[in-house]
């Protein structure tokens, strides 16, 4: 556990500083998976798999997606991409796929390893029981924050979408 | 068992939000912005998990289910707010668009 902790830690810090010095977007986001990846291998050592597998589904699925959806819609020019990279040094495209395979051999390492579960984990049970018990009321806001979200996102893109066609 | 050291933990959730909050101040791509704000979260969460697992409490967990959500609001606002920016001035750069008024 302890050497996982530490691997899984070291690769999100690489990779977190990979993120904030990469000149190319797309490269940046593909290391910023790789930091949640990482971090969810941490949540994992830290005896919350609940929250590992959340972390993997909705960070890294669902909020990267949009990220991804976003940068593509904004096909960012040339010029601004060769600013950034003059202001920062340009670094190599293998490294996540390095990080990753490390993260991959990490977790078939978890999986054979068929060890007796660990007493320190806090399970999706205790985690189910105390979210919907003592913090309900947390539940229906975050459902509130959710639905405004929606509504906010859709409306921005639909004044953009109505700009675009010209009728104000 | 659980062997490992939660100051551990802490560091590393400190390292990383560091390297979020120095990602929002030194670019200027609004994107990019956004991706720093997501690995301060994700120190936020570190650092709660580390914490609820030395207490052995599952509170800590709840609340990072909640900076998920949070997160998931905070990215669909911001990135339709980046499409909408790009729309009106044809770039994503946060100096360019510091006159902005109504």
């Amino acid at each position: 556990m302890n050497v996982l902790f530490y691997v899984s830690g070291a690769i999100a810090v690489i990779a977190g500083l990979m993120v904030i010095t990469q000149a190319n977007a797309m490269r940046a986001l593909i290391n910023l998976i790789v930091l949640l990846l990482a971090i969810a291998s941490v949540f994992y050592t830290l005896g919350a798999p609940f929250v590992a597998v959340l972390q993997i589904v909705i960070y890294a699925g669902a909020i990267m997606v949009l990220f991804i959806f976003t940068i593509m819609m904004l096909n960012l020019s040339e010029a601004a991409e060769r600013r950034e990279r003059g202001w920062l040094a340009s670094v190599m495209w293998s490294l996540p796929l390095v990080l990753a395979a490390i993260l991959l051999a990490q977790f078939t390492y978890t999986l054979a390893s068929t060890g007796a579960p660990s007493t320190a984990e806090i399970g999706p049970q205790a985690v189910g029981a105390s979210l919907f018990r003592d913090y309900a009321i947390g539940v229906e806001l975050a459902s509130l924050l959710l639905l405004a979200a929606l509504v906010g996102a859709f409306h921005y893109g639909w004044v953009a979408s109505r700009l675009e066609r010209g009728d104000e | 068992m659980n062997s490992v050291n939660v100051n551990y933990a802490i560091i590393l959730a400190a390292v990383l939000f560091a390297t979020g909050l120095v990602g929002v101040m030194v670019r200027r791509n609004l994107v990019f912005i956004l991706m720093s704000l997501e690995i301060m979260l994700s120190a936020a969460a570190v650092a709660l998990v580390a914490v609820a697992s030395k207490w052995h409490q599952p509170d800590g967990q709840v609340v990072v289910i909640f900076i998920l959500v949070t997160a998931a609001a905070e990215v669909a606002v911001g990135l339709s707010l980046v499409l909408r920016i790009y729309h009106e001035w044809k770039s994503v750069d946060v100096d360019e668009v510091s006159t902005m008024e109504g």
